[in-house]
Protein backbone atom coordinates (compact mmCIF):
# COMPACT_ATOMS: atom_id res chain seq x y z
CA UNK A 1 0.00 0.00 0.00
CA UNK A 2 1.09 3.19 -0.90
CA UNK A 3 0.23 4.51 2.40
CA UNK A 4 -1.01 8.06 0.37
CA UNK A 5 -2.85 9.20 3.89
CA UNK A 6 0.78 9.92 5.26
CA UNK A 7 1.84 12.52 2.62
CA UNK A 8 1.74 16.28 2.65
CA UNK A 9 -0.84 18.02 0.63
CA UNK A 10 1.82 19.70 -1.96
CA UNK A 11 3.35 16.13 -1.95
CA UNK A 12 0.11 14.84 -3.01
CA UNK A 13 -0.16 17.72 -5.55
CA UNK A 14 3.10 16.48 -7.38
CA UNK A 15 1.86 12.74 -7.49
CA UNK A 16 -1.91 13.66 -8.95
CA UNK A 17 -0.09 15.90 -11.30
CA UNK A 18 2.19 13.31 -13.00
CA UNK A 19 -0.28 10.59 -12.29
CA UNK A 20 1.55 8.33 -10.01
CA UNK A 21 -1.76 7.66 -8.06
CA UNK A 22 -5.77 9.17 -8.28
CA UNK A 23 -7.80 10.89 -6.34
CA UNK A 24 -10.19 8.07 -5.22
CA UNK A 25 -6.49 5.84 -4.20
CA UNK A 26 -5.63 9.52 -1.91
CA UNK A 27 -9.28 8.92 -0.45
CA UNK A 28 -9.34 4.96 -0.20
CA UNK A 29 -5.84 5.38 1.92
CA UNK A 30 -7.30 7.63 4.39
CA UNK A 31 -10.64 5.84 4.89
CA UNK A 32 -8.57 3.10 5.62
CA UNK A 33 -6.24 4.53 7.73
CA UNK A 34 -9.26 6.04 10.09
CA UNK A 35 -10.66 1.98 10.00
CA UNK A 36 -7.90 0.86 11.36
CA UNK A 37 -6.65 3.54 14.14
CA UNK A 38 -9.74 5.65 14.92
CA UNK A 39 -11.21 2.95 16.96
CA UNK A 40 -8.08 4.22 19.40
CA UNK A 41 -7.79 7.61 18.31
CA UNK A 42 -11.80 8.72 18.34
CA UNK A 43 -10.57 11.87 16.20
CA UNK A 44 -13.73 11.76 13.93
CA UNK A 45 -17.15 12.21 14.92
CA UNK A 46 -18.45 10.74 11.38
CA UNK A 47 -17.09 9.58 8.32
CA UNK A 48 -19.44 9.78 5.25
CA UNK A 49 -17.14 7.25 3.20
CA UNK A 50 -19.39 7.09 -0.01
CA UNK A 51 -19.80 10.51 -0.42
CA UNK A 52 -15.48 11.34 -0.38
CA UNK A 53 -15.19 8.24 -2.58
CA UNK A 54 -18.08 10.07 -4.92
CA UNK A 55 -16.77 12.97 -4.82
CA UNK A 56 -13.08 11.72 -5.01
CA UNK A 57 -14.13 9.95 -8.47
CA UNK A 58 -15.69 13.04 -9.29
CA UNK A 59 -12.33 14.56 -9.02
CA UNK A 60 -10.50 12.40 -11.43
CA UNK A 61 -13.10 12.79 -13.90
CA UNK A 62 -12.59 16.14 -14.01
CA UNK A 63 -8.76 15.89 -14.04
CA UNK A 64 -9.19 12.68 -16.81
CA UNK A 65 -10.61 16.07 -18.86
CA UNK A 66 -7.95 18.56 -18.14
CA UNK A 67 -10.91 20.11 -16.05
CA UNK A 68 -8.97 19.93 -12.33
CA UNK A 69 -10.13 22.78 -10.66
CA UNK A 70 -6.53 23.55 -9.24
CA UNK A 71 -3.24 21.23 -8.20
CA UNK A 72 -5.20 19.87 -5.38
CA UNK A 73 -7.88 18.78 -6.93
CA UNK A 74 -9.01 15.60 -5.17
CA UNK A 75 -7.07 16.07 -1.99
CA UNK A 76 -9.40 15.68 1.24
CA UNK A 77 -8.96 17.83 4.30
CA UNK A 78 -11.03 17.07 7.53
CA UNK A 79 -13.15 19.29 8.57
CA UNK A 80 -14.13 20.57 12.74
CA UNK A 81 -17.47 20.00 13.70
CA UNK A 82 -17.99 23.39 14.54
CA UNK A 83 -17.48 23.85 10.75
CA UNK A 84 -20.66 23.93 8.42
CA UNK A 85 -20.30 21.43 5.24
CA UNK A 86 -23.49 20.90 3.72
CA UNK A 87 -25.99 17.96 4.33
CA UNK A 88 -23.27 16.87 7.19
CA UNK A 89 -24.13 17.42 10.61
CA UNK A 90 -22.83 20.48 12.69
CA UNK A 91 -23.05 19.20 16.40
CA UNK A 92 -19.79 21.26 17.59
CA UNK A 93 -19.49 18.04 19.87
CA UNK A 94 -22.70 19.01 21.84
CA UNK A 95 -26.18 16.52 22.74
CA UNK A 96 -27.98 19.67 22.07
CA UNK A 97 -27.24 20.18 18.31
CA UNK A 98 -26.51 16.19 17.68
CA UNK A 99 -28.60 15.26 14.92
CA UNK A 100 -28.62 19.22 13.47
CA UNK A 101 -27.71 19.11 9.48
CA UNK A 102 -25.86 21.92 8.00
CA UNK A 103 -27.91 22.85 4.77
CA UNK A 104 -25.17 25.36 2.93
CA UNK A 105 -21.24 24.67 3.32
CA UNK A 106 -18.72 27.44 5.66
CA UNK A 107 -17.44 30.18 3.08
CA UNK A 108 -13.78 28.25 4.14
CA UNK A 109 -16.12 25.11 3.08
CA UNK A 110 -16.71 26.68 -0.20
CA UNK A 111 -13.25 28.14 -0.77
CA UNK A 112 -11.86 24.35 -0.35
CA UNK A 113 -14.59 23.07 -2.52
CA UNK A 114 -13.48 26.12 -5.33
CA UNK A 115 -10.26 24.56 -5.56
CA UNK A 116 -11.15 20.90 -5.46
CA UNK A 117 -10.52 20.02 -1.94
CA UNK A 118 -12.89 17.34 -0.23
CA UNK A 119 -13.89 17.87 2.95
CA UNK A 120 -13.40 14.57 5.01
CA UNK A 121 -15.74 13.96 8.03
CA UNK A 122 -16.43 15.87 10.95
CA UNK A 123 -13.75 16.29 13.40
CA UNK A 124 -14.37 16.00 17.52
CA UNK A 125 -13.61 18.83 19.83
CA UNK A 126 -14.44 20.64 23.53
CA UNK A 127 -18.42 21.18 23.10
CA UNK A 128 -18.61 24.70 21.21
CA UNK A 129 -14.62 24.51 20.93
CA UNK A 130 -15.23 25.61 25.18
CA UNK A 131 -11.71 23.85 26.42
CA UNK A 132 -8.41 22.89 26.43
CA UNK A 133 -8.02 19.16 26.19
CA UNK A 134 -11.10 17.97 23.94
CA UNK A 135 -12.43 16.49 27.31
CA UNK A 136 -15.45 18.37 27.12
CA UNK A 137 -16.86 16.53 23.98
CA UNK A 138 -20.34 15.26 24.84
CA UNK A 139 -19.45 12.05 22.35
CA UNK A 140 -16.06 10.57 23.40
CA UNK A 141 -12.83 11.91 24.30
CA UNK A 142 -10.02 12.05 21.57
CA UNK A 143 -6.80 10.60 22.57
CA UNK A 144 -3.62 12.17 21.41
CA UNK A 145 -1.69 9.97 19.03
CA UNK A 146 1.89 10.07 20.34
CA UNK A 147 0.46 8.36 23.87
CA UNK A 148 -3.50 7.34 23.92
CA UNK A 149 -3.32 7.64 27.57
CA UNK A 150 -2.78 11.54 26.82
CA UNK A 151 -4.53 14.12 25.94
CA UNK A 152 -4.56 15.59 22.35
CA UNK A 153 -5.47 19.76 23.51
CA UNK A 154 -8.44 21.35 22.25
CA UNK A 155 -10.31 22.87 21.54
CA UNK A 156 -9.56 21.64 18.37
CA UNK A 157 -8.26 18.34 19.27
CA UNK A 158 -9.94 16.14 16.73
CA UNK A 159 -8.20 18.56 14.22
CA UNK A 160 -4.61 17.89 15.20
CA UNK A 161 -5.19 14.13 15.78
CA UNK A 162 -6.17 13.21 12.80
CA UNK A 163 -3.06 14.62 11.18
CA UNK A 164 -0.30 13.55 13.74
CA UNK A 165 -2.33 10.18 13.23
CA UNK A 166 -2.27 9.88 9.39
CA UNK A 167 -5.69 10.14 8.65
CA UNK A 168 -5.48 13.16 6.32
CA UNK A 169 -2.98 15.10 5.34
CA UNK A 170 -4.71 18.10 6.85
CA UNK A 171 -7.41 19.66 8.72
CA UNK A 172 -9.08 22.78 9.45
CA UNK A 173 -10.21 23.53 13.11
CA UNK A 174 -10.94 26.92 14.56
CA UNK A 175 -9.03 29.56 17.33
CA UNK A 176 -10.70 31.29 19.78
CA UNK A 177 -8.16 31.60 22.44
CA UNK A 178 -5.47 28.94 21.24
CA UNK A 179 -7.43 26.00 20.31
CA UNK A 180 -5.60 25.80 17.00
CA UNK A 181 -1.97 26.27 18.13
CA UNK A 182 -2.02 24.14 21.71
CA UNK A 183 -3.20 20.61 19.87
CA UNK A 184 -0.61 21.39 17.29
CA UNK A 185 1.97 21.57 19.86
CA UNK A 186 0.37 18.72 21.90
CA UNK A 187 0.31 16.56 19.26
CA UNK A 188 3.46 17.60 17.01
CA UNK A 189 2.04 19.42 13.89
CA UNK A 190 1.66 22.81 12.12
CA UNK A 191 -1.07 24.85 13.30
CA UNK A 192 -1.99 28.35 12.05
CA UNK A 193 -4.07 30.79 13.46
CA UNK A 194 -4.58 33.75 10.21
CA UNK A 195 -5.00 37.44 11.33
CA UNK A 196 -8.63 38.40 12.63
CA UNK A 197 -11.14 38.92 9.10
CA UNK A 198 -8.47 36.80 7.27
CA UNK A 199 -11.08 33.98 6.84
CA UNK A 200 -14.55 34.71 6.97
CA UNK A 201 -16.95 33.42 9.80
CA UNK A 202 -19.68 32.46 7.77
CA UNK A 203 -20.49 29.31 8.95
CA UNK A 204 -17.69 28.54 11.92
CA UNK A 205 -20.92 28.65 15.07
CA UNK A 206 -19.20 31.50 16.72
CA UNK A 207 -18.23 31.02 20.49
CA UNK A 208 -16.81 34.81 20.65
CA UNK A 209 -17.29 36.60 17.62
CA UNK A 210 -14.55 39.01 17.89
CA UNK A 211 -12.33 36.03 18.59
CA UNK A 212 -13.04 33.29 16.63
CA UNK A 213 -10.81 32.43 13.18
CA UNK A 214 -10.84 29.41 11.32
CA UNK A 215 -6.95 27.69 10.17
CA UNK A 216 -5.26 24.42 9.24
CA UNK A 217 -3.59 21.86 11.04
CA UNK A 218 -1.19 19.86 8.78
CA UNK A 219 2.04 18.41 8.23
CA UNK A 220 4.29 21.68 7.40
CA UNK A 221 4.39 25.04 6.99
CA UNK A 222 4.29 24.99 3.51
CA UNK A 223 0.51 23.07 3.93
CA UNK A 224 -0.10 25.84 6.17
CA UNK A 225 0.00 27.92 3.42
CA UNK A 226 -1.48 26.43 0.33
CA UNK A 227 -4.65 25.97 2.70
CA UNK A 228 -4.58 29.46 4.06
CA UNK A 229 -4.53 30.51 0.79
CA UNK A 230 -7.52 28.47 -0.58
CA UNK A 231 -9.58 29.63 2.67
CA UNK A 232 -8.97 33.10 2.85
CA UNK A 233 -10.36 36.10 1.34
CA UNK A 234 -13.38 38.83 1.43
CA UNK A 235 -16.59 37.42 1.71
CA UNK A 236 -20.01 39.71 1.43
CA UNK A 237 -21.51 37.47 4.08
CA UNK A 238 -19.47 38.18 6.78
CA UNK A 239 -19.36 41.78 7.77
CA UNK A 240 -15.91 41.24 9.93
CA UNK A 241 -13.94 39.96 7.25
CA UNK A 242 -11.12 42.12 5.79
CA UNK A 243 -11.67 43.38 2.21
CA UNK A 244 -8.78 41.48 0.77
CA UNK A 245 -8.30 39.31 -1.67
CA UNK A 246 -7.09 35.66 -0.81
CA UNK A 247 -3.36 35.21 0.51
CA UNK A 248 -0.19 34.33 -1.20
CA UNK A 249 1.25 32.67 1.55
CA UNK A 250 2.42 29.29 0.08
CA UNK A 251 4.77 30.93 -2.25
CA UNK A 252 6.35 32.79 0.99
CA UNK A 253 6.67 29.66 2.71
CA UNK A 254 8.39 27.69 -0.18
CA UNK A 255 10.99 30.51 -0.56
CA UNK A 256 11.53 29.90 3.07
CA UNK A 257 12.21 26.19 3.12
CA UNK A 258 14.00 26.56 0.42
CA UNK A 259 16.23 29.17 1.15
CA UNK A 260 16.56 27.79 5.00
CA UNK A 261 17.63 31.35 6.72
CA UNK A 262 16.42 33.56 8.63
CA UNK A 263 19.33 36.98 7.89
CA UNK A 264 17.58 40.05 8.16
CA UNK A 265 15.09 38.99 10.72
CA UNK A 266 14.96 40.30 14.30
CA UNK A 267 12.84 38.05 16.53
CA UNK A 268 11.59 39.41 19.89
CA UNK A 269 11.60 37.22 22.79
CA UNK A 270 8.46 38.48 25.41
CA UNK A 271 10.38 38.67 28.82
CA UNK A 272 6.74 38.22 30.59
CA UNK A 273 6.38 34.42 28.62
CA UNK A 274 10.02 32.95 30.17
CA UNK A 275 9.35 33.88 33.95
CA UNK A 276 10.10 30.77 35.57
CA UNK A 277 6.75 28.70 34.63
CA UNK A 278 8.25 26.60 32.04
CA UNK A 279 8.47 22.86 31.91
CA UNK A 280 11.93 21.42 32.15
CA UNK A 281 11.28 20.00 28.58
CA UNK A 282 9.30 23.03 26.90
CA UNK A 283 12.39 25.40 27.92
CA UNK A 284 14.86 23.24 26.61
CA UNK A 285 13.10 22.83 23.50
CA UNK A 286 12.33 27.31 23.31
CA UNK A 287 16.07 27.31 24.19
CA UNK A 288 17.38 25.52 21.21
CA UNK A 289 14.96 27.26 18.80
CA UNK A 290 16.54 30.37 20.21
CA UNK A 291 19.99 28.75 19.33
CA UNK A 292 18.78 27.71 15.81
CA UNK A 293 17.05 31.08 14.99
CA UNK A 294 20.59 32.61 15.74
CA UNK A 295 22.60 30.06 13.58
CA UNK A 296 20.24 30.51 10.70
CA UNK A 297 20.93 34.27 10.71
CA UNK A 298 18.12 35.78 12.45
CA UNK A 299 19.03 38.38 15.29
CA UNK A 300 17.22 37.82 18.91
CA UNK A 301 15.90 41.01 21.74
CA UNK A 302 14.27 41.04 24.40
CA UNK A 303 10.99 42.58 24.27
CA UNK A 304 8.51 43.35 27.09
CA UNK A 305 4.59 42.93 26.72
CA UNK A 306 3.59 44.14 30.24
CA UNK A 307 0.08 43.20 29.98
CA UNK A 308 0.52 39.26 30.18
CA UNK A 309 -0.56 39.09 33.44
CA UNK A 310 -4.21 39.84 32.55
CA UNK A 311 -4.64 38.01 28.77
CA UNK A 312 -6.09 35.46 30.92
CA UNK A 313 -9.01 37.51 33.11
CA UNK A 314 -9.51 39.56 30.24
CA UNK A 315 -9.81 36.86 27.49
CA UNK A 316 -12.38 34.77 30.26
CA UNK A 317 -14.73 38.23 30.10
CA UNK A 318 -14.94 38.69 27.08
CA UNK A 319 -15.10 35.55 25.26
CA UNK A 320 -17.86 34.51 28.03
CA UNK A 321 -19.75 36.96 27.41
CA UNK A 322 -19.59 37.02 23.84
CA UNK A 323 -20.45 33.27 24.35
CA UNK A 324 -23.12 34.01 26.43
CA UNK A 325 -24.97 36.42 23.78
CA UNK A 326 -24.02 33.75 21.12
CA UNK A 327 -25.64 31.03 22.58
CA UNK A 328 -28.58 32.60 23.55
CA UNK A 329 -29.70 31.69 19.62
CA UNK A 330 -29.91 27.70 20.99
CA UNK A 331 -33.47 27.50 22.29
CA UNK A 332 -34.37 24.09 20.09
CA UNK A 333 -37.08 25.69 18.51
CA UNK A 334 -35.90 25.33 14.67
CA UNK A 335 -33.72 23.11 15.51
CA UNK A 336 -31.50 21.09 18.45
CA UNK A 337 -32.85 18.59 20.92
CA UNK A 338 -35.93 20.22 22.62
CA UNK A 339 -37.46 19.17 25.72
CA UNK A 340 -41.10 20.15 25.69
CA UNK A 341 -42.02 22.05 29.32
CA UNK A 342 -45.29 23.68 30.39
CA UNK A 343 -45.19 26.87 28.39
CA UNK A 344 -42.08 28.06 25.35
CA UNK A 345 -40.00 29.54 28.16
CA UNK A 346 -40.29 26.42 30.24
CA UNK A 347 -39.07 24.64 27.06
CA UNK A 348 -35.87 27.00 26.70
CA UNK A 349 -35.35 26.32 30.45
CA UNK A 350 -35.38 22.58 29.95
CA UNK A 351 -33.69 21.98 26.52
CA UNK A 352 -30.90 24.53 27.25
CA UNK A 353 -30.25 22.99 30.48
CA UNK A 354 -29.91 19.36 29.24
CA UNK A 355 -28.10 19.61 25.86
CA UNK A 356 -25.34 21.79 27.14
CA UNK A 357 -22.60 20.40 28.88
CA UNK A 358 -20.80 21.36 32.39
CA UNK A 359 -18.03 23.83 30.96
CA UNK A 360 -20.29 25.24 28.49
CA UNK A 361 -23.23 26.08 31.31
CA UNK A 362 -20.29 27.51 33.30
CA UNK A 363 -19.26 30.26 30.59
CA UNK A 364 -22.62 30.63 29.76
CA UNK A 365 -22.98 31.78 33.43
CA UNK A 366 -19.95 33.75 33.96
CA UNK A 367 -20.50 35.72 30.56
CA UNK A 368 -24.34 36.62 31.64
CA UNK A 369 -22.82 37.45 35.30
CA UNK A 370 -20.01 39.77 33.65
CA UNK A 371 -22.76 41.31 31.30
CA UNK A 372 -25.54 41.62 34.31
CA UNK A 373 -26.48 44.73 35.96
CA UNK A 374 -24.29 46.60 37.92
CA UNK A 375 -21.59 44.17 36.73
CA UNK A 376 -21.07 45.53 33.03
CA UNK A 377 -18.44 48.16 33.66
CA UNK A 378 -16.15 46.70 36.50
CA UNK A 379 -15.89 43.54 34.38
CA UNK A 380 -16.74 43.94 30.92
CA UNK A 381 -16.20 47.30 30.04
CA UNK A 382 -12.84 47.09 32.21
CA UNK A 383 -11.64 44.10 30.27
CA UNK A 384 -12.63 46.01 26.69
CA UNK A 385 -9.98 48.67 28.01
CA UNK A 386 -7.14 46.32 29.21
CA UNK A 387 -7.75 44.86 26.02
CA UNK A 388 -6.81 47.28 24.26
CA UNK A 389 -3.36 47.98 26.05
CA UNK A 390 -2.80 44.27 25.62
CA UNK A 391 -2.58 45.23 21.61
CA UNK A 392 -0.48 48.47 22.72
CA UNK A 393 1.78 45.84 24.26
CA UNK A 394 2.12 44.07 20.60
CA UNK A 395 2.30 47.35 18.70
CA UNK A 396 5.26 48.85 20.82
CA UNK A 397 7.19 45.24 20.76
CA UNK A 398 6.75 45.10 16.73
CA UNK A 399 8.11 48.19 16.61
CA UNK A 400 11.95 46.35 17.97
CA UNK A 401 11.53 43.53 15.73
CA UNK A 402 9.63 41.36 13.05
CA UNK A 403 8.20 38.35 14.60
CA UNK A 404 7.98 37.11 18.27
CA UNK A 405 9.61 33.88 18.98
CA UNK A 406 7.48 32.10 22.39
CA UNK A 407 6.32 28.90 23.88
CA UNK A 408 2.97 27.82 22.54
CA UNK A 409 2.32 25.87 26.57
CA UNK A 410 3.90 26.30 29.55
CA UNK A 411 4.05 21.87 29.46
CA UNK A 412 3.33 19.42 27.02
CA UNK A 413 0.24 17.07 26.64
CA UNK A 414 -1.76 16.44 29.79
CA UNK A 415 -2.67 12.85 31.09
CA UNK A 416 -7.03 12.36 31.13
CA UNK A 417 -8.42 13.72 34.23
CA UNK A 418 -4.90 15.45 35.31
CA UNK A 419 -6.65 19.20 35.08
CA UNK A 420 -10.10 19.08 36.51
CA UNK A 421 -10.12 22.75 37.96
CA UNK A 422 -11.45 25.20 35.59
CA UNK A 423 -9.19 27.64 36.65
CA UNK A 424 -5.84 25.70 36.33
CA UNK A 425 -7.13 24.60 32.84
CA UNK A 426 -7.50 28.32 31.89
CA UNK A 427 -4.52 29.38 33.07
CA UNK A 428 -2.81 26.79 31.11
CA UNK A 429 -3.65 29.56 27.92
CA UNK A 430 -1.24 32.33 29.03
CA UNK A 431 0.71 31.97 25.74
CA UNK A 432 -2.00 31.79 23.17
CA UNK A 433 -4.75 33.68 23.83
CA UNK A 434 -3.42 37.52 23.93
CA UNK A 435 -3.01 36.95 20.09
CA UNK A 436 -6.52 36.14 19.78
CA UNK A 437 -7.25 39.39 21.89
CA UNK A 438 -5.02 41.17 19.55
CA UNK A 439 -5.97 40.09 16.22
CA UNK A 440 -3.16 38.92 15.00
CA UNK A 441 -1.37 35.93 13.36
CA UNK A 442 1.04 32.95 15.11
CA UNK A 443 1.66 29.55 14.10
CA UNK A 444 2.30 25.99 15.86
CA UNK A 445 5.26 24.76 14.88
CA UNK A 446 6.93 21.05 16.16
CA UNK A 447 10.28 22.21 18.02
CA UNK A 448 11.19 19.11 19.61
CA UNK A 449 10.27 16.49 22.45
CA UNK A 450 10.06 16.39 26.11
CA UNK A 451 12.38 13.73 27.28
CA UNK A 452 10.31 13.47 30.70
CA UNK A 453 7.44 12.46 29.14
CA UNK A 454 8.14 11.34 25.86
CA UNK A 455 5.61 13.87 24.41
CA UNK A 456 6.02 16.86 21.35
CA UNK A 457 6.91 20.39 22.31
CA UNK A 458 5.86 23.05 19.85
CA UNK A 459 7.39 26.79 19.72
CA UNK A 460 4.83 29.83 18.07
CA UNK A 461 6.26 32.06 15.97
CA UNK A 462 3.69 35.54 15.90
CA UNK A 463 3.35 38.16 14.04
CA UNK A 464 1.07 41.89 13.59
CA UNK A 465 -2.00 42.03 11.30
CA UNK A 466 -1.57 40.27 7.78
CA UNK A 467 2.26 39.67 8.09
CA UNK A 468 1.32 36.24 7.32
CA UNK A 469 3.83 36.16 4.50
CA UNK A 470 6.67 36.93 6.74
CA UNK A 471 5.48 34.15 9.22
CA UNK A 472 5.10 31.59 7.07
CA UNK A 473 8.36 32.09 5.84
CA UNK A 474 10.10 32.20 8.91
CA UNK A 475 8.26 29.24 9.85
CA UNK A 476 9.33 27.52 7.07
CA UNK A 477 13.04 28.34 7.04
CA UNK A 478 12.84 27.33 10.73
CA UNK A 479 10.98 24.05 9.95
CA UNK A 480 13.66 22.88 7.09
CA UNK A 481 16.65 23.13 9.14
CA UNK A 482 15.32 21.77 12.23
CA UNK A 483 14.04 18.41 10.14
CA UNK B 1 -11.64 31.35 49.76
CA UNK B 2 -13.78 32.64 47.64
CA UNK B 3 -14.60 36.24 47.85
CA UNK B 4 -17.23 37.01 45.56
CA UNK B 5 -21.27 35.85 46.43
CA UNK B 6 -22.78 34.69 42.86
CA UNK B 7 -26.63 33.91 42.84
CA UNK B 8 -26.47 31.40 40.38
CA UNK B 9 -30.24 30.69 40.45
CA UNK B 10 -30.57 34.37 39.63
CA UNK B 11 -27.28 34.14 36.72
CA UNK B 12 -29.16 30.49 35.60
CA UNK B 13 -32.61 32.59 35.50
CA UNK B 14 -31.16 35.13 33.15
CA UNK B 15 -29.45 32.65 31.11
CA UNK B 16 -32.90 30.43 30.51
CA UNK B 17 -30.46 27.55 31.63
CA UNK B 18 -32.22 24.65 34.34
CA UNK B 19 -30.20 23.41 36.51
CA UNK B 20 -30.56 21.03 39.10
CA UNK B 21 -30.72 22.71 42.66
CA UNK B 22 -28.07 20.13 43.83
CA UNK B 23 -25.20 21.88 41.66
CA UNK B 24 -25.60 25.23 42.90
CA UNK B 25 -23.07 25.00 45.49
CA UNK B 26 -20.53 23.30 43.18
CA UNK B 27 -21.46 25.46 40.61
CA UNK B 28 -20.97 28.96 42.72
CA UNK B 29 -17.73 27.60 44.01
CA UNK B 30 -16.41 27.51 40.81
CA UNK B 31 -17.34 30.52 39.16
CA UNK B 32 -16.43 32.07 42.25
CA UNK B 33 -12.68 31.33 42.40
CA UNK B 34 -13.02 33.02 39.02
CA UNK B 35 -14.56 35.61 39.67
CA UNK B 36 -11.20 36.16 42.22
CA UNK B 37 -9.13 35.58 39.37
CA UNK B 38 -10.66 37.90 37.01
CA UNK B 39 -10.90 40.63 39.69
CA UNK B 40 -7.27 41.08 39.79
CA UNK B 41 -8.15 43.80 36.39
CA UNK B 42 -8.69 46.23 39.05
CA UNK B 43 -5.39 47.07 39.45
CA UNK B 44 -5.00 48.14 36.55
CA UNK B 45 -5.35 51.90 35.57
CA UNK B 46 -7.37 52.56 32.60
CA UNK B 47 -7.49 56.29 32.51
CA UNK B 48 -8.44 57.72 29.09
CA UNK B 49 -8.29 53.91 27.20
CA UNK B 50 -11.02 53.09 24.88
CA UNK B 51 -12.18 50.27 24.62
CA UNK B 52 -11.73 47.47 22.00
CA UNK B 53 -14.76 45.44 21.00
CA UNK B 54 -13.09 44.49 17.60
CA UNK B 55 -9.89 43.79 16.61
CA UNK B 56 -10.39 44.78 13.25
CA UNK B 57 -10.46 47.63 11.83
CA UNK B 58 -14.08 47.77 9.87
CA UNK B 59 -16.86 49.99 10.47
CA UNK B 60 -19.79 50.38 8.68
CA UNK B 61 -19.33 47.85 5.90
CA UNK B 62 -22.57 47.91 3.39
CA UNK B 63 -23.85 45.12 1.07
CA UNK B 64 -26.69 46.48 -1.66
CA UNK B 65 -29.82 46.10 -0.24
CA UNK B 66 -31.45 42.97 -2.62
CA UNK B 67 -33.32 39.66 -1.50
CA UNK B 68 -31.50 36.74 -2.33
CA UNK B 69 -33.04 33.04 -2.51
CA UNK B 70 -30.88 30.46 -0.88
CA UNK B 71 -33.22 27.90 -1.92
CA UNK B 72 -32.57 26.40 1.62
CA UNK B 73 -36.48 26.67 2.98
CA UNK B 74 -37.38 23.00 3.02
CA UNK B 75 -33.68 22.03 4.33
CA UNK B 76 -33.85 24.34 7.39
CA UNK B 77 -37.01 23.24 7.85
CA UNK B 78 -35.80 19.90 7.96
CA UNK B 79 -34.50 20.82 11.17
CA UNK B 80 -37.26 21.61 13.40
CA UNK B 81 -38.16 19.07 15.91
CA UNK B 82 -42.23 19.68 15.24
CA UNK B 83 -43.79 20.90 12.12
CA UNK B 84 -47.26 21.55 11.35
CA UNK B 85 -48.09 21.68 7.49
CA UNK B 86 -44.64 21.03 6.79
CA UNK B 87 -43.79 24.78 7.47
CA UNK B 88 -44.70 26.11 10.61
CA UNK B 89 -42.46 25.46 13.19
CA UNK B 90 -44.81 23.86 16.48
CA UNK B 91 -44.01 25.68 19.62
CA UNK B 92 -45.38 25.30 23.18
CA UNK B 93 -47.89 28.04 24.28
CA UNK B 94 -46.59 31.07 24.69
CA UNK B 95 -48.86 32.84 27.31
CA UNK B 96 -50.45 31.58 30.36
CA UNK B 97 -53.93 30.33 30.24
CA UNK B 98 -53.66 29.59 26.76
CA UNK B 99 -55.50 27.16 25.53
CA UNK B 100 -53.51 24.19 23.60
CA UNK B 101 -54.22 23.15 20.18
Amino acid sequence: MAELNKKTVHALASGLADKSFSAVEIAQDCLEAVKLGDDKIRAFLKVDAEEILREAKASDERRAKGEALSEYDGIPIGIKDNIAVRNATVSCASKLLENVVSPYDATAVANLRAKGFIPFGRLNMDEFAMGSSCENSAFCKTANPRDITRVPGGSSGGSAAAVAADFVPATLGSDTGGSIRQPAAFCGVVGLKPTYGRVSRYGLVAFASSLDQIGPLSKDVIDAGIILDAISGKDVKDSTCLPLESSDAAKAAIEGANGKSLAGLTFGLPKEYFAGTLAPGVEKALNAAIEQVKNMGGKIVEVSLPHTKYAVAVYYIIATAEASANLARFDAVRYGKRIDGADLIDTYFKSRGAGFGSEVIRRILLGTYVLSSGYYDAYYLKAQKVRTLIRKDFTEAYKQCDLLLTPVTPAPAFKFGEKSDPLQMYLSDIFTIALNLAGQCGISVPAGIDENSGMPVGIQFLGPELAENRLLKAAAAFEAVRG
Amino acid sequence: MANTDINVKYVAELARLELPAEQFAAIENDLSSIVDYIAELNEVDVTGVEPTAHAAALSNVWREDKAVDSGLRDAMLANAPDLVNGCLVKVSKVLPGEESN
